[in-house]
Formats: C-alpha cells, sequence, structure tokens
C-alpha cells in the first residue's frame, strides 16, 4: 500500500500559528481521504517556519466498489416516473431487476460506484483542504484570489509505492504539486528531489532543517541548558517562549551572550521582560544570587565564525533596549526618591481617563482610598497604611517603566515604594492589591494588601454597576467576572467576615447593591459547583438572612453539602418535604397559617409526643448552634429528628377527622419546617 | 553570493538602495513635498496601490513624527527622519528574495547574518489600511517592515501590492556600526568636507522639538485641521466633468494631499499634549474618513484602473 507525503512549502508561517496548522492539516485531510473511501494505517504532520507537512502510511491504492441498491417505481407506473427513475441512477431499462413486494411488482437499481484511484481522491480532498484551510488569519498575494496564511510558494505531493514514486496529479491557482522542495533559506536553498517520506526527512536534515518542531524545541532546550550548566548557570524555564522560538528556525543554533555590567542591577523582572518581549531572549540566572547575567538567542544558521557576528549584534541590539529601560528605571528611582515622592505620579494621574463615566484615575483613587479604610478594620489591617498604600498602589502607571511594559505595572509599584522608603506593607500593596488575576493565582493575606485588593474591586465593580455596563453573555471588557471572582476568594481565603452590601453602599455612587450582589451569588455558584458543592444547596443557603456574608454562606453550604450526603440528611430531607407539602396544601385550602405551635395536650399518638418533645429539644440546640456559627452541629441537631419525623408519619394521619387533632398536627408540621429552615431554606433542595 | 564592499556613509547606503531597486524595474520615485509620517502616505503607495494597474515604484520618503523628538539626545529617536520604500504590485513570487538581494546590495553578509521574518501584521488606522507580513530581523534587530497589503482606504487590494519600508537610519547605523545616530557619517568621511548625520540635523532637532512640543499655536492647528478637511469634502463634491476642458478630471490627488495635511496637523496637536485619550479615536476617525473618500475617488481615475463610464 503507497505512503503519501504532502508538503505545503509557503514563506515564514507565524510560529503561533504552525502546530495547529500542522494538526489542522492532518485532520482536514485524513478526515476527507477517509470519507472518499481511502483508509490508511498512519499519519503524522509536522511544520517548520517554512513548511507544513503531511506523512500518511498505508494508504488504499484505490477506493473500494460501493454498491447500491435504489427501490424505484411500480412495474407499470407512468413512464415518465420510470425514464425519471434510470435517469436519476444512470442506468438503462434493461439494467433494473422487477422484484415482487407486498405492494406488488416494483422495478429495483443496482447502481456501482467502481473504486477510484487514491491520486485522484487525493488531489480533490487537497484542494478543499487548501481552500478551506483554518487559518486564524490568511491573506492574498500578487494577482491571485487563493488565501494562504502568507504566500504559498510550492506543493510537494507524492505517493509512494513498490514500483516507485509517483507525483499526485494536482494544480491550485497556478501551483503544479511535484516531488521537490528546498532546505534552509540560506544554508542550503538548492532543490532536493523526493522519493518517499523517510527519504525526505532525512535529505532535508542534511540540508540544515529539522522537520520536527519538538525536536527542534528539545534540541534548544538542551544545548542552552548545557551551555548555561558549564558556567555554573541556569537557564529560566519558559516554556511558551522555548515554543515560539522553535517555531522561528528551522536549524536552531543557541548563543549564550552577555550582558552588559551596568544593566546588571536592574530588577530582575525588567531584565527578563525586555528580553523576552522585544527579542525573544531567555534569561539566564546565577543560582547564587538570583541574578540575571547572560541571556540566550537562537539563531536560524550556522556561520563561519561561528555565530561571532550574530551574537554581536544582538548583544548590541539588547544593550540598545536595556540602556533604555535602565534610563527609565534611574528616571523613575529619581522621582520615587524625591521629596514629592510617588504622589507626583498620582497627580499625573489626573489627566488619564480611566472611563469616561468614571472618572480619571486620580479620582478613582481617592475612592479607592477612602474604601480602603473602611474595609480595614473588617479585614484586621490598619485604617492608615491601607489609605497610604491605596494612594500609591496605582502610582506607578504614570512610571516611564509601566509606559514601556504595561505588564510591570504593581512590580514597579513595589519598587519603587520600596525605594522611596514606605512601610513594607505599603510597598507589599502596590503589588498585591492586583491579585488574585484568576482562578489559580495567589490570594495575598496581608491585611494591608488585603484591604486594598478589596476596595479596588470593590470601586470597579460598584463604577460599572452604577453606569450600567454589566457583562452580558461572553462581553466581559472590563473583567468585571473577573473582579468579583477576586473579592470572593479574597473573602473567603482569609476568612473575612464581611457584609458586602454594606461596603458596596460605600462604593461608587448609585449601584444597585441587590443586583450586584446576586451577580456575586451566580459567581459565587461557578466556583463552588467546581470545589464539588450543588447548586441546590448554595440556593439553599442564599435564601437565608446574611447571605451578602460570603465567609457565612460558604461555611453554611459545606456543612449542609456534607449532611445531605449523609442518610440522615437524606431521609431528613424527605420527611421535611413531606411535612412541608402537607402543610402548604392544608394552608392553601384553609386559608390559615398554621405557625401556632402544637398544644401538648392534643397530642394523641406516642409517635406524635416524641416528635413534639424531639423539635422542643431541637429547636433551642439548632438555634444556639445557628448562634454560634457551629452549622455541624445545627446539623447534628436536624440529624436528631429524622427518627421521629420517620416514625410520626409512619403511625399517624395527618388530616385526622377531627379538626383540633388535625389542626395540631398540621401546627406540628409547621415546627418541623421553622427548626428545620433555620439551617437552611431545604424547599430549594431538589430530591 | 558574493560580498559586497562595506559603504561608508548614510548617503552611500540610500544610493545603493536606489540603484539596486532601478536594477530590478522600480521607477525611482523622489519624496512626496508634504509633511507626512512615513512613507506609506505618499501617493505611490496610499493610492497606487488601489485599482487594477501594475506599479512598481521606489523612494526614500523624509517622515516627520513630532512625538518621538527628542531635541537630537536620543541615540536613535528623530522627529524627523527618513524611511525607503518600494512598493510593488500586483507582488512579485519572489519577493523575499529581491528584498534579501537589496540587504545584500548595502553590505549585509547573508552568510554571516541571521535573517528573520517575524510575524508583524500592519495596520494604518488613519488610512484604513491593513497587510499581513513581517518585521524583518537582522541579529535580533528590526530592520524592515514588510507587507501584503490586503485593505487600503476601505477597498480590498486587487492585485495585492507587496511593500517594504526600511527605517534608513536605523538600518544604516548597524551597518556601519555606529551607536549613536547624530555620529553617522552622512557623507563619504574622506570627503574634503566630511558631514555627520548631526552637522546636518542636530539642530534641526533641537530647534522643531521644542516647536513641536511647546510653541505650535494649537488654535491655528485645529483651524486647519478643519480647513483641510472641509477642501478636501468640497474638492471631492465637485463634478466629475471639468466644465473649462470639457474633460473627465476627478481631483483625487488634491483631495488626497488635504488628507495627508490633516494627518500631520493631527500628529502635531498630539505632540502639543492638546488631545484627549477619547478625542484621539475620534480625530484618527476623521482622518480615515478622509483617506476613504479619496480612495474611493482615485478608483475611479485612470491611473485607479477606471476603464470608462460604459466599460464593465
Amino acid at each position: 500500500m503507497p505512503d503519501l507525503l504532502i508538503e505545503l512549502f509557503s514563506e515564514e508561517i507565524p510560529a503561533r500559528m504552525q502546530a495547529q496548522a500542522a494538526e489542522d492539516l492532518k485532520k482536514r485531510m485524513t478526515d476527507g481521504l477517509v470519507e472518499a473511501g481511502l483508509t490508511y494505517a498512519g499519519a503524522a504532520a509536522f511544520s517548520t517556519p517554512r513548511r507544513l507537512t503531511l506523512a500518511i502510511d498505508g494508504l488504499l491504492d484505490h477506493s473500494p466498489t460501493v454498491r447500491e441498491e435504489r427501490k424505484g417505481p411500480k412495474v407499470g407506473a407512468p413512464e415518465k416516473a420510470i425514464e425519471g427513475f434510470l435517469r436519476g441512477a444512470g442506468l438503462t431499462m434493461e439494467q433494473l431487476e422487477e422484484r415482487e413486494t407486498p405492494k406488488g411488482n416494483v422495478y429495483f437499481a443496482t447502481i456501482e460506484k467502481p473504486g477510484r484511484p487514491a491520486a485522484e481522491i487525493i488531489a480533490e480532498v487537497l484542494d478543499t483542504t487548501i481552500r478551506n484551510f483554518p487559518w486564524p488569519k490568511s491573506m492574498r498575494w500578487g494577482a491571485g484570489t487563493l488565501r494562504w496564511v502568507r504566500p504559498l510558494q510550492s506543493i510537494l505531493c507524492i505517493l509512494s509505492k513498490d514500483e516507485g514514486t509517483e507525483v499526485v496529479p494536482f494544480e491550485i491557482e497556478g501551483i503544479k504539486a511535484g516531488d521537490t522542495t528546498k532546505g534552509h533559506r540560506f544554508m542550503a536553498p538548492a532543490e532536493l528531489t523526493v522519493r518517499s517520506f523517510e527519504d525526505y526527512a532525512t535529505q532535508l536534515k542534511r540540508a540544515f532543517v529539522v522537520l520536527n518542531a519538538e525536536e527542534r524545541a528539545e534540541a534548544i532546550w538542551q544545548d542552552a541548558t548545557n551551555q548555561a550548566f558549564a558556567l555554573g548557570l541556569e537557564v529560566v524555564e519558559d516554556k511558551g517562549l522555548l515554543r515560539e522560538v522553535a517555531g522561528l528556525v528551522e536549524w536552531p543554533v543557541v548563543l549564550l551572550g552577555a550582558i552588559d555590567e551596568e544593566f546588571l542591577e536592574l530588577p530582575p523582572e525588567v531584565l527578563q521582560t525586555s528580553m523576552k518581549e522585544h527579542q525573544k531572549f531567555f534569561s539566564v540566572k546565577n543560582p547564587q544570587t538570583g541574578r540575571i547575567e547572560r541571556f540566550v538567542t537562537v539563531a536560524n544558521r550556522e556561520t563561519a565564525d561561528t555565530g561571532a557576528t550574530i551574537l554581536a549584534g544582538n548583544q548590541k541590539v539588547l544593550s540598545a533596549r536595556l540602556a533604555d529601560a535602565k534610563f527609565f528605571w534611574e528616571n523613575d528611582l529619581r522621582t520615587a526618591k524625591s521629596e514629592v515622592g510617588m504622589s507626583a505620579w498620582v497627580q499625573n494621574l489626573g489627566n488619564v481617563t480611566f472611563h469616561n463615566k468614571l472618572g480619571t484615575q486620580a479620582a478613582r483613587i481617592d475612592r479607592i482610598a477612602a474604601l480602603a479604610r473602611e474595609i480595614a478594620p473588617v479585614v484586621g489591617a490598619d485604617a492608615d497604611l491601607a489609605e497610604q498604600a491605596a494612594r500609591v498602589a496605582k502610582a506607578d502607571l504614570s512610571s516611564e517603566m509601566v509606559y514601556e511594559f504595561p505588564e510591570l505595572q504593581g512590580l514597579m509599584g513595589r519598587y519603587y515604594a520600596e525605594a522611596a522608603g514606605l512601610p513594607q506593607e505599603v510597598a507589599n500593596a502596590c503589588e498585591l492589591h492586583y491579585s488574585p488575576l484568576g482562578p489559580s493565582d495567589d490570594v495575598p493575606s496581608e491585611p494591608v494588601s488585603v484591604a486594598v485588593a478589596l476596595a479596588d474591586k470593590i470601586d470597579t465593580l460598584t463604577g460599572f454597576w452604577a453606569i450600567d455596563e454589566k457583562p452580558t453573555g461572553s462581553k466581559d471588557p472590563y473583567a468585571l467576572r473577573r473582579a468579583a471572582l477576586g473579592v470572593t476568594r479574597l473573602v473567603l481565603e482569609n476568612n473575612a467576615r464581611v457584609g458586602l452590601k454594606e461596603i458596596f453602599a460605600k462604593g461608587f455612587d448609585g449601584a444597585d447593591a441587590d443586583n450586584l450582589l446576586s451577580f456575586f451569588h451566580d459567581r459565587l455558584k461557578v466556583f463552588l459547583r467546581d470545589q464539588g458543592i450543588r447548586h441546590d444547596v448554595i440556593d439553599a443557603c442564599i435564601a437565608m438572612d446574611g447571605n451578602d456574608d460570603l465567609t457565612l454562606l460558604v461555611k453554611r453550604a459545606r456543612a449542609l453539602e456534607d449532611f445531605m450526603k449523609s442518610e440522615d440528611g437524606e431521609n431528613l430531607l424527605q420527611g421535611f418535604k413531606r411535612a412541608n407539602n402537607i402543610l402548604t396544601q392544608a394552608e392553601d385550602k384553609d386559608g390559615v397559617e398554621y405557625s401556632f405551635g402544637a398544644d401538648e395536650k392534643f397530642l394523641e399518638d406516642d409517635s406524635e409526643k416524641a416528635l413534639f418533645a424531639a423539635l422542643a429539644a431541637s429547636e433551642g440546640a439548632i438555634s444556639s448552634a445557628i448562634e454560634a456559627e457551629d452549622f455541624a452541629a445545627a446539623m447534628g441537631g436536624m440529624a436528631a429528628l429524622r427518627a421521629p419525623v420517620d416514625a410520626f408519619f409512619e403511625a399517624v394521619q395527618v388530616n385526622s377527622d377531627n379538626q383540633i387533632v388535625r389542626r395540631n398536627r398540621l401546627n406540628l408540621l409547621s415546627q418541623i419546617r421553622k427548626v428545620c429552615t433555620q439551617v437552611a431554606d431545604l424547599t430549594k433542595i431538589e430530591g | 553570493m558574493t560580498n559586497i564592499a562595506a559603504p561608508r556613509s548614510f548617503q552611500e547606503i540610500i544610493l545603493r538602495l536606489q540603484t539596486y531597486w532601478a536594477s530590478k524595474g522600480c521607477a525611482i520615485m523622489q519624496p512626496y513635498d508634504m509633511e507626512v509620517g512615513a512613507g506609506t502616505f505618499h501617493p505611490a503607495t496610499t493610492l497606487r496601490s488601489l485599482g487594477s494597474n501594475a506599479w512598481a515604484a521606489a523612494y526614500v520618503q523624509p517622515s516627520r513624527r513630532p512625538t518621538d523628538g527628542r531635541y537630537g539626545e536620543n541615540p536613535n529617536r528623530l522627529q524627523h527622519y527618513y524611511q525607503y520604500q518600494v512598493l510593488i504590485k500586483p507582488s512579485p513570487p519572489d519577493l523575499q528574495e529581491l528584498y534579501l538581494g537589496s540587504l545584500q546590495a548595502i553590505g549585509v553578509d547573508m552568510e554571516l547574518h541571521d535573517i528573520r521574518f517575524v510575524e508583524d501584521d500592519w495596520e494604518s488606522p488613519t488610512l484604513g489600511a491593513w497587510g499581513l507580513g513581517w518585521e524583518v530581523w537582522c541579529d535580533g534587530m528590526e530592520v524592515s517592515q514588510f507587507t501584503y497589503f490586503q485593505q487600503v482606504g476601505g477597498h480590498d487590494c486587487h492585485p495585492v501590492s507587496g511593500e517594504l519600508t526600511y527605517g534608513l537610519e536605523r538600518l544604516a547605523m548597524y551597518v556601519l556600526g555606529v551607536d549613536h545616530v547624530m555620529d553617522m557619517p552622512f557623507n563619504d568621511p574622506q570627503s574634503p568636507i566630511p558631514l555627520k548625520y548631526g552637522d546636518v540635523f542636530k539642530q534641526t532637532e533641537e530647534e522643531y522639538a521644542r516647536w513641536n512640543f511647546d510653541v505650535a499655536n494649537t488654535e491655528v492647528l485645529l483651524r486647519h485641521f478643519e480647513e483641510a478637511e472641509a477642501e478636501c469634502a468640497a474638492i471631492l463634491a465637485q463634478e466629475h466633468m471639468d466644465p473649462k476642458t470639457g474633460k473627465r478630471i476627478i481631483m483625487a490627488h488634491p483631495a488626497y494631499d488635504q488628507c495627508i495635511k490633516a494627518s500631520h496637523i493631527f500628529n502635531l496637536l498630539d505632540a502639543r499634549g492638546v488631545i484627549s485619550v477619547t478625542e484621539r479615536q475620534a480625530y484618527i476617525g476623521r482622518v480615515r474618513a478622509l483617506a476613504k473618500q479619496c480612495a474611493d475617488a482615485f478608483v475611479l481615475t485612470e491611473a485607479g484602473g477606471f476603464k470608462g463610464e460604459n466599460a464593465a
């Protein structure tokens, strides 16, 4: 069975798109081939900056012959109907078969679709694949209409069989498939004629092209770490950068370079960011000092001077970049250490609009500072420190360094606050008040940072709520869901006891606090569902008072979740539901509310008396447990009701003919409801 | 690939690029005689990339970016600098090779340097234009922008033009091994009167930086902006038929001049710091609207591929 090799050779494909494109090529081609009846044994796809390659082995030589039987009109049907059927089937009258059926004699046609040669099918599938390729962005070039990620230059498409290799006849927009490719753009630009995949991979390697992206990445990493190790240094791992760099070269050559002494005092994050963002360099660290002292760059070729010119060039570019960074750093430090200090930057933020309906960044900082003061005592922070921290936390947005590298916001604030001699908690808050940024990001625990982080996020949320810019569907341009989750995690993980509505009221004027709280509850449900807590359990707890105290709410929900998982819990829930149903029906029917409590003297059955006693005992126990926020104990109190409730329903008919007894029993049920719903609104629990 | 002797001056690099692209069949045009922010604004690029007519041009374009002024002190930031621009329509299949040839022509030895095409999609919000391509790296330094135009002035490009833009000072500094732009030899250092870049431009950088940042009369500029906008619309509102000559004369180029003018005034206002973040978008939108109207007009002219009122 033949093997198929396809290479789509183009001008440089963006690194970030290569791996997905190789996968798409494989999927679309193999799906198309299989659909046309060409099965295969195995397929593998590869990518380099200039080529997408697909190797399929053990492909069928021909698609199999397919027989299809089609039922036609009755014998003796109007001639037009029979003619139509023949046309559709592509047969003549003599080729039809008459068969008896329960509805009389009917014409049957057997249509045979002969198998087609693999090459013909490949050409069709390849044409469709190229024309419909799912590039994230594609373009036209020259005078043509074909779209590809960058101009497509040549196509190699061969079938290798035992008897030899044949080119699949294929042409698209003037590009004719052949059996040739090219090696490295500079090191081996000559044309190569290829017979099979093995031959292709071998020849490419001789022509300075490593076909497999993972092999390139592996080689880069190996060589980089070896070179660093030889100097007693280590390369700072960065998988994303490694993938990207492997997509920028066909023949990786690792070069280790030095950073000018004068830049080594820059914060390591600045060095790292500058080198990565602008130059795609890896940072090389001295494990003794933690300082970044060198860099690794990956060239795409070998040279006679073993990379000396390339390295010198790269070093020069880096020095120019770092000279900028150093210039910013020194200017910023000078400002931070000056008499006015970081407040000069805050003043500048008066000219920066945060949102046209929410005022400037400076106005926002005033609000956050006031709010941080309010929140401080609740999270155990010193109010003065919290306010001070809030006032400088965003100052670095005006610094030159953050203007150049926005991703360093917060971190630079910490450096500058330290340089300005501000208290350590304040400096920490500059960096940490942005946290947590995602569901897995660390949550700050230092009270001052927590207070500012909460104030920052709540100002944002109440602000956008006040101007009615809430997230809708998948649109959340101001990342408000993330902010709400951030507040939730800050509160929960610090065990903070905060009444959110009270805090919302101190945030931006005019936010609908109830609506915002229900947004929080929705986010909380998603968050807790991921932790295995059922949504109806959360609903049952949200329905209780104090639901803007998330710590309390979650404590209650966890206890209820555990209780509902126990046998007692499940049975008590059934008993509760039964009691509630009977009671609700009776109340609807009678138009009264049975909330007086049962009268001991009308209790007849022993089970009634036992339930009455149990309710009296647990009511006190549960309410004092709830008072103490000991939800496990409260659940225990409910568990104690399970047996008496079960026994009661076993022995007693609530709707007795004696109206006094009936009323008394309904009042008893009402007590069950009252006692149980102290803990959570069990009517919301499903099942 | 043969090694070519290293150039000795800024002007030699420019002359070699001119000779190289002339030898590849480009019409060597002269700079456009108006203030522009980049070589792309030259009508030889913006307008000629529209329509179906083939085109091949190369030229130096002095470019002005008022906000980049640093009083001549920054090693490579200037408010006035030069771009070298090549535009070929339709883009030839060997444009990358042609480009690499131009680097060799200015003395970049392909055997010793690491040249890379790194994804960088180009967009000009003021021209309503975008394309896909790369920034070209030489040993980690960006030396050119390489773009296949997909849309200009809101029009799809058919055929597609290939555009190359070289930042001449930066490229030359690299090739000549100079660290500060003002130290770069402008003419041959062996000349009887050797001149450095700084001899030519240090003082003007200072003068313009001061004017751009602190002195330019913003009221006058704001008025000029409005006037240019109005004039552009007025030009394009004219009948296609010229009553005097009886010919069909659509004044796409004069209208486009007003668009260029508005764009540069906007850049000056920006440097003066009188445009707020929100207003910025609005101004860019107004310039884009002009560019679009000019493009609409140009494709109705002969140079824009118009084949006559009755042609299909």
